[in-house]
């Protein structure tokens, strides 16, 4: 028996003569929070519809904790919150959460909970027209949250939010996963999603080019580590003959260095004695480690 | 609540909260209160119940006012949802298509006929009240009443047709409104074009009529129009009394058009992909 709260077997979904989906595999488990990136048009909002039953695939499986997409049980298991959504104006954000759980038929003894669990306890009898685009959104993930569903689905979440609003939305997304949900984050904003999610999935023209930790894509992409060496302005040129790398503003060298020989350029640097003064070591971001894998497949497209 | 309760509730807020309700009941009263006390001043030495004329009066209005509101009711029902985003909230939670449709169905047509109890309610009440009136005549604006929620179903189940085959609000505007150009205008003026070329010929006896019932805005004021014809003496309507069917074929028309469109929207927008 299948218990897991998402699985993706070798879907493909096509367009007329357009791709959008290749044989993408994905398996979720239950708590588990998973970053799907690609660019615009790499097939993360096909595949989020694909899961809710919106359309069908081509070919391939998807299972939602035993139940086909679109299914009653599917539906009463997943969350979803679209990209872009514009509540009715004239209805209180209170209205609108109690309307949303009355279709999922979740006592809407929850509503009161829900609205403060997201902050907006104080705008509940507001309009939704006077909300702003933050509070429209954690209005939307208050019903996404809402009566701990099996799989919630956020396409693009926090684009268009503030960094403050960001790190809110992220708090209530780990809490949701501690409670056991499996969440899958859409994303073309990268390095806003560093470190938010146990997994990274990217996504490629649809095809899946990497589905795995943070680290582990960071060490197998052998993106560089960046290393800023600073010294003092008499002796940089000293430090950049002998380190090699890049001088920026008058005071500073810039290495790259692979992961691996890490600590040989850092016996290195420190050999150099008085002439550094200070240094920083920065890991390849996620957006060095996506380029790589976007630039894999581009490769690819080119020569095939 | 229930699913289906809810949605319904939500559309009755909806209507009040825009001044939907509260602009179409005044426009309503205003027509009917016009139309009402103009008919009833004498015209000539034979008294008429002024209720009654004004029925007759507003059953004409209706054919133009009625369709209007229903279709204007129901053009954004799926194509908004679909432009604003909400569709896929709706969608992705466990509430069948039909239960969405059904319940803005029954939503809207609470806020239609709020509108029109309302409105020609108070209207034939003031008739009532100040140039008198028979009780036939109330019965009359009682018929004229609930026809007219007959017709504004109708015409809401053809807006959702318009609405389920349309992505975008300003498309389904576009196509309702072409839906009230065709069936409320065009089709008389095409069939009593036909019926002035061909007076006295097979046409007018015996396909003109079936035409006209065809159409749910003429079924609406034929039936009207005959049943004023057997309650009291007017000289309105006489087309209604050389019917090869009875009256109340109006009413069958209605609910068949009501039945049909709402089947129809329902399979649109079982095959939309949100």
């Amino acid at each position: 028996m299948n218990t897991l709260p998402l699985q993706v077997n070798g879907v493909s979904k096509s367009f007329g003569s357009v791709r959008a989906l290749r044989n993408v595999s994905i398996a979720m488990e239950p708590g588990e929070r998973l970053a799907l990136l690609g660019h615009n048009g790499a097939g993360k909002t096909t595949l989020f519809r694909l899961i809710l039953g919106f359309a069908r695939a081509d070919s391939g499986l998807i299972d939602i904790s035993g139940n086909r997409p679109g299914s009653e049980g599917a539906r009463r298991s997943v969350s979803y919150l679209p990209e872009n959504v514009t509540f009715p104006k004239l209805l209180t954000g209170r209205e609108i959460l109690n309307f949303y759980l009355r279709l999922k038929r979740i006592s809407t003894d929850r509503t009161d909970a829900l609205l403060d669990r997201v902050g907006l306890a104080d705008a509940a009898d507001r309009y939704a027209g006077t909300y702003s685009k933050g509070m429209r959104q954690r209005l939307g993930l208050a019903q996404a949250l809402a009566g701990k569903p099996i799989l919630i689905l956020l396409d693009e979440p926090t684009s268009g939010l503030d960094p403050l609003s960001r790190q809110q939305f992220y708090s209530l997304v780990d809490e949701a996963a501690a409670s056991g949900s499996a969440v899958v984050l859409s994303s073309h904003g990268l390095s806003e999603l560093e470190a938010k999610t146990d997994r990274v999935a990217i996504l490629n023209r649809g095809e899946v080019v990497a589905d795995a930790p943070l680290d582990e894509l960071q060490t197998a992409s052998k993106a560089p580590l960046r290393i800023r060496v600073r010294a003092r302005p008499d002796s940089v040129m000293e430090v950049s003959k002998q380190l090699g790398g890049r001088r920026i503003n008058g005071q500073s060298v810039e290495l790259t260095c692979p992961v691996p020989e890490k600590m040989a350029q850092l016996a290195a640097i420190s050999a150099l004695g008085p002439l550094v003064t200070d240094f920083d070591v920065s890991q390849p971001s996620l957006d060095d480690v996506y380029r790589h894998y976007s630039a894999v497949i581009e490769d690819k497209g080119e020569t095939a | 609540m229930n699913a289906l309760s809810s949605i319904a509730v939500l559309e009755l807020k909806l209507g009040r909260r825009n001044r939907w309700m509260l602009l179409s009941t005044c426009a309503l009263a205003l027509f009917a209160l016009v139309l009402g006390f103009v008919g009833a001043s004498p015209t000539g030495s034979v008294r008429v119940d002024p209720l009654t004329v004004a029925v007759a009066n507003l059953a004409t209005l209706s054919v133009y006012l009625v369709p209007l509101m229903a279709l204007l009711l129901a053009f954004d029902a799926i194509a908004g949802e679909v432009e604003r985003g909400t569709i896929q909230l709706v969608l992705a939670s466990p509430v069948s298509r039909t239960t969405l449709i059904a319940g803005k169905f029954i939503g809207h047509l609470t806020v239609l006929a709020i509108a029109i109890f309302i409105g020609y309610g108070l209207a034939g009440a003031a008739i009532y009240a100040f140039a008198g009136g028979s009780a036939d005549g109330l019965i009359a604006v009682l018929r004229l009443m609930v026809t007219c929620i007959g017709l504004g179903a109708a015409f809401l189940a053809l807006g959702y047709v318009a609405s389920t085959l349309s992505r975008q609000s300003g498309t389904a505007a576009a196509f309702v409104v072409a839906i009230w150009l065709v069936a409320v205008v065009l089709y008389d003026l095409a069939l009593f074009g036909a019926l002035v070329a061909d007076a006295d010929g097979v046409f007018a006896k015996t396909i003109f009529p079936w035409l006209l019932i065809a159409n749910p805005a003429d079924a609406f004021r034929l039936f009207n129009m005959s049943m004023l014809e057997t309650g009291a003496e007017t000289s309105i309507g006489s087309v209604a009394g050389a019917l090869p069917f009875p009256a109340w074929t109006g009413v069958v028309s209605l609910f068949v058009w009501t039945m049909g469109a709402f089947a129809l929207s329902t399979l649109f927008l079982r095959r939309l992909e949100p």
